[in-house]
């Protein structure tokens, strides 16, 4: 099992967290074409490499934050920003 | 007839205490520390098992975990490993497999066919014709391989643990006895695992000086207070971060413990699997490898046999050989392989080795042979690392690719071979290094959790691996001789199997294995894998290093399902009335987390006297989240569909939430308790769900919002009180004015009930009536519910129960999400369009919900019928469809919809149901073609209302 860098309560159980997948951007709502929205919702980069991707510490300080995590290797970094504006795990 | 030898030095059995258990009914006796299959190798018995396809008798081959003819039955357990498991008094043990016996098994028929039975056989001659499989496989289950399961067994007891420790070394030989304690002495706490029940490895069936060397690492090991052994236990596999399974088999109480331990460095330590050879029967009971025989002689004090071969390759046959010697057993051959020696067959009945035949033609009276050609290093926990073994052709044997993360060492005969001082310098060595490097882990973890108590070291700095090099040795290749026979004894695959797959095309390593199912078996490849790579070469023309091997994954050993399912940490939830239900005669059932009462015996009787009287249910599961700030309606107004900018404090409001794509995800009320204060409520079990999805909202897309969300389900016991009379009762309870002009439909008040301050009360009606429901701070339910009961006896108040409320919700027509919707139900087809606000400026799913209100897409393109939801009522009234049955066109099977919720309505003494039907029959009196499960049909017809009873809601608004 992963242990997951939470940038609050440090290396936790990946159990421990809700994985929420590659970090998207919520197109804006009363805008939005069906292409968008729809990629939006379904449309993943699934990148071999580095990917920001959003976790929950549910079991921990519970707090959403975003993380880089090389999908090859599965090694960890801490994102620049918490979440971008209009991001949405 | 006895084969048990006069005592000797280093045997592991008590001869003090005699162990009485039954094999196939007769009586045996052992010792004390023998295992079933040395105690009954003791007794005389040669022959443990029938091989799976041909039913060929078998003895023992390995004389230990990983013998493929020592599977037996005990007691209710199937599938005993009888040449590791130790023997306990009263055992009752059996050979599986055969039929009648084990000495005479009829289905042995399939030896003699056996050239029709090759690899594919069932694949190929089952194929055709389909309709004729289910015939086929029900007697084909008949010749599966394996013991009996007794359903009735009861369950055991089985434990989990997680542990922490700094090294976990698997494998309790001289490298990794060494590699424990140097860990241990440089500062790490170590968790060392033995796969068998000593500590010792090889060194305990070596000579005097070995079993002296093991005894004092052992005792070194066993003193150390920072080293914690468990024996009979398996390190399964090695997964991200060094998580390490852990199966302990030698729990005091537990029937299994699995651990799961975050290992901050793992030493692979396991040592080498001898691997049998390929020759013409080479499963004859009689062949078995060096280390059977010298663990049947040296540990359990048994000679293997009177006359005796042994093919030597290397020191394990020269071993074999003074053991065997030293046992009285008369070697009368020794085939020295390092010349160019070797053996192409044994003759004999298929019971017993009679003779052997060798190379040079000559052919030598025995009934033993023992072989010793070489090794298979068991490299599945570095390949789960990501390592990948590389073939070493002068040792003929594959070796670690040395491509191992910093977290994961090698030692032992793993890596290479040496002498028992170089194997101790090599643990020794490797344990100091993993010492180390767990500290830097150790070290960098803390500084990971810097906030919660900053690092008073630096990390050290990474040591260098300067460990002496241990180098395989080289060994003579020797897989096949010239003649075909097993190599995978367990799922009986020849040879000539294997050349005859590959000469069809299957002839890459992965497909050859799923085609003959070589290496498939228990053992998983840990006899065979080489074998089959090596015949495989042959077959090709190729080297063993260019065919390659397969994979190794987890688990190292098998793993039973009851140490999987361990002890389970799911807790069960109760509410504070849970006491009173139980002694007042309820039938529990299980919601989500929480045992509720589905009813007090009469759920029919429970719903008339709520219609007629006024009824108490325990409602506490419902989920509660207090929501504070000034910005709560901005929240309300983002997650659920309809308005609530305006909704006054005193009032309560019903909506649906409905995630991103516009499926209905929660529906409850949400009420507005003062100006910032507001007590949402969730579907039974959802708030955990809820909760998550609102932080989500407030953390990631409006941090700016001023709302605190707490969790409060288990802060208040939650009581509905329902039915013309509820006024009336509650009336005498508190002092809030209840009347309907001061207190209406769908409003909130706080005062108190019973005398319990801080109670919450709002009016709603779930059940269609008129009802309050409470909220009262949880240590008062008790006092509130039995208040009810006491104070509303004339009344002719009674609890009910969830059932009843199920139906009463049914007759009133409302949906249940998740029961009446699914993963595919969008918002519109529950019939609520009137609550999908479109001119709110945001909210979860809008623009999904605004396509689908349009019948499509923002480009005009009209998608798939979609189901919606609507009342049905059975023709026949006394017929109650089961949930989940099917609507079809009439005279057809093609599907228009399903009934997803159905009951017998006691108010309206008939059945009544909802269901999903596609737009085609959503119109008021259309008829239904129901598909009940026995596959007959029945009508039904559609409603006008959703509410079966009372579609005014008249009832609700007195």
């Amino acid at each position: 099992m992963l242990l997951v860098p939470c940038p609050h309560c440090g290396p936790r159980n990946a159990a421990d967290l809700r994985y929420l997948g590659e970090t998207t951007v919520r197109p804006d709502p009363s805008s939005a074409d069906p292409d968008a929205w729809r990629s939006y919702l379904y449309l993943r980069d699934n990148p071999a490499g580095w990917l920001t991707e959003t976790w929950y510490c549910r079991s921990g300080c519970r707090r959403y934050f975003t993380l880089e995590r090389h999908t090859v290797t599965n090694e960890f970094r801490q994102s620049p920003l918490p979440f971008a504006k209009g991001e949405r795990s | 007839m006895s084969r048990r030898l006069p005592p000797r030095a280093g045997e592991v059995i008590d001869r003090n205490e005699p162990v009485r258990f039954t094999w196939n009914g007769a009586e045996v006796t052992g010792y004390r520390r023998d295992t079933i299959v040395s105690a009954l190798a003791g007794a005389g018995e040669r022959i443990f098992s029938r091989s799976m396809k041909y039913h060929r008798p078998r003895g023992i081959l390995t004389a230990d975990y990983w013998d493929p003819n020592c599977r037996l039955q005990v007691g209710d357990e199937p599938n005993v490993r009888a040449a590791h498991r130790l023997v306990d008094h009263g055992m009752a043990v059996s050979a599986q497999n055969a039929w009648p016996s084990l000495d005479f098994d009829v289905r042995a028929a399939n030896n003699a066919v056996s050239r029709f039975l090759t690899a594919g056989f069932y694949y190929k001659t089952f194929m055709k014709p389909a309709r004729l499989w289910p015939a086929y496989e029900r007697v084909l289950a008949t010749f599966a391989p394996g013991g009996t399961v007794d359903l009735d067994t009861p369950h055991g007891y089985y434990d989990k643990r997680y542990a922490h420790p700094d090294v976990v070394v698997a494998g309790g030989g001289p490298a990794g006895l060494a590699a424990a304690l140097a860990a241990a002495d440089t500062g790490a706490r170590v968790m060392l695992v033995e796969h068998d029940h000593r500590l010792g490895g090889h060194l305990l069936i070596g000579g005097g000086g070995d079993r002296a060397a093991a005894a004092e690492l052992v005792s070194a090991v066993t003193d150390h207070p920072a080293i914690e052994v468990l024996l009979d236990s398996t390190v399964t596999g090695r997964y991200d971060d060094n998580w390490t399974a852990i199966v302990q088999r030698s729990h005091p109480v537990a029937v299994e413990r699995l651990i799961k331990a975050r290992a901050k460095v793992l030493v692979v330590a396991p040592g080498l699997i001898e691997r049998p050879y390929v020759f013409g029967g080479n499963d004859r009971p009689g062949v078995m490898l060096s280390g059977a025989a010298r663990r049947l002689i040296e540990l359990y004090s048994i000679k293997p046999g009177d006359r005796a071969v042994v093919l030597s390759g290397n020191t394990s046959g020269d071993a074999a050989v003074r053991s065997l010697e030293s046992a009285g057993v008369q070697v009368v051959r020794v085939v020295d392989a390092r010349i160019g020696e070797t053996v192409v067959a044994t003759h004999g009945s298929p019971k017993r080795v009679e003779a052997v035949e060798l190379a040079d033609g000559t052919t030598v009276d025995a009934d033993l042979l023992v072989t010793a050609i070489g090794w298979t290093a068991p490299t599945s926990l570095l390949n789960m690392a990501g390592d990948r073994p590389v073939y070493d052709e002068a040792a003929a044997r594959f070796v670690p690719g040395g491509r191992l993360p910093d977290t994961v060492l090698a030692t032992g005969g793993l890596v290479g071979d040496g002498s028992l001082d170089e194997l101790v310098a090599h643990g020794r060595a490797t344990g100091e290094l993993a010492a180390r490097r767990a500290a830097i882990v150790k070290a960098t973890l803390q500084a990971a959790t810097a906030r919660a108590r900053p690092p008073s070291e630096p990390i050290p700095e990474p040591p260098a691996d300067d460990r002496p090099v241990l180098h395989p040795a080289p060994h003579p290749p020797l897989f096949r001789s010239a003649s075909h026979g097993i190599v995978d004894y367990s799922e009986d695959v020849n040879s000539k199997d294997l050349v005859a797959a590959a000469a069809e095309g299957y002839d890459s390593v992965e497909l050859i294995k799923r085609f003959t199912t070589s290496t498939m078996g228990p053992e998983q490849g840990k006899l065979e894998t080489v074998n089959t790579v090596a015949v495989l070469a042959e077959a090709r023309g190729e080297s063993i290093g260019e065919v390659g091997t397969t994979v190794w994954r987890p688990p190292f050993a098998p793993i039973t399902l009851g140490a999987l399912g361990g002890r389970v940490f799911e807790p069960t939830r109760v509410s504070s009335i849970h006491a009173w239900h139980e002694a007042n005669g309820m039938t529990p059932i299980l919601a989500g987390q929480w045992i509720r009462p589905e009813h007090y015996g009469d759920p029919a009787a429970e719903v008339l006297n709520v219609r007629t009287n006024v009824g108490i249910i325990d409602v506490t599961p419902l989920g509660k989240l207090d929501l504070r700030g000034a910005d709560v309606p901005r929240l309300l107004n983002l997650l659920y569909t309809n308005k609530w900018m305006q909704l006054p404090v005193g009032g309560v409001r019903y909506g649906v939430m409905c995630a991103e794509d516009g499926v209905v995800m929660d529906d409850g009320v949400t009420g507005r308790l003062g100006d910032d204060r507001y007590l949402m409520t969730t579907t039974s079990s959802g708030e955990g769900t809820v909760w998550e999805w609102a932080e989500n909202w407030l953390q990631t897309l409006h941090p700016e919002w001023d709302v605190v969300i707490t969790p409060v389900t288990t802060a208040f016991t939650s009581i509905n009180v329902a039915g013309p009379r509820s006024r009336e009762l509650l009336g005498r309870l508190t002092d809030v004015d209840l009347s309907p002009d001061a207190f209406g439909y769908m409003n909130v008040r706080l005062g108190s009930v019973a005398g319990v301050d801080g109670s919450i009360m709002w009016r709603i009606g779930f059940t269609g009536e008129l009802s309050y429901e409470l909220h009262v701070p949880a240590g008062h339910g008790l006092t509130v519910w039995e208040a009810l009961l006491d104070r509303g006896a004339d009344l002719g108040v009674a609890p009910f129960g969830l059932e009843a409320q199920r139906i009463m919700r049914l007759e009133k027509g409302h949906f249940i999400v998740g029961q009446d919707t699914d993963g595919l139900t969008r918002m519109p087809s529950t019939g609520l369009e009137a609550l999908i606000r479109l001119d709110k400026d945001d909210f979860a799913g809008k623009p999904e919900l605004a396509w689908a209100l349009d019948g499509g897409d923002a480009d005009g393109a009209v998608g798939p019928a979609v189901p919606r939801i609507v009342a049905i009522q059975p023709t026949d009234p006394n017929l109650v469809p089961a949930e989940a049955c099917q609507v079809v066109r009439a005279g057809t099977n093609e599907i228009v919809g399903r009934i997803t919720s159905s009951r017998f309505s006691p108010t309206l003494e008939r059945s009544i149901c909802l269901g999903q039907v596609l737009p085609e029959a959503t119109a008021a009196g259309t008829v239904l073609t129901v598909v009940l499960t026995d596959g007959t049909r029945t009508t039904a017809t559609v409603m006008a209302h959703h509410a079966h009873f009372d579609p005014e809601g008249a009832r609700l608004r007195v």
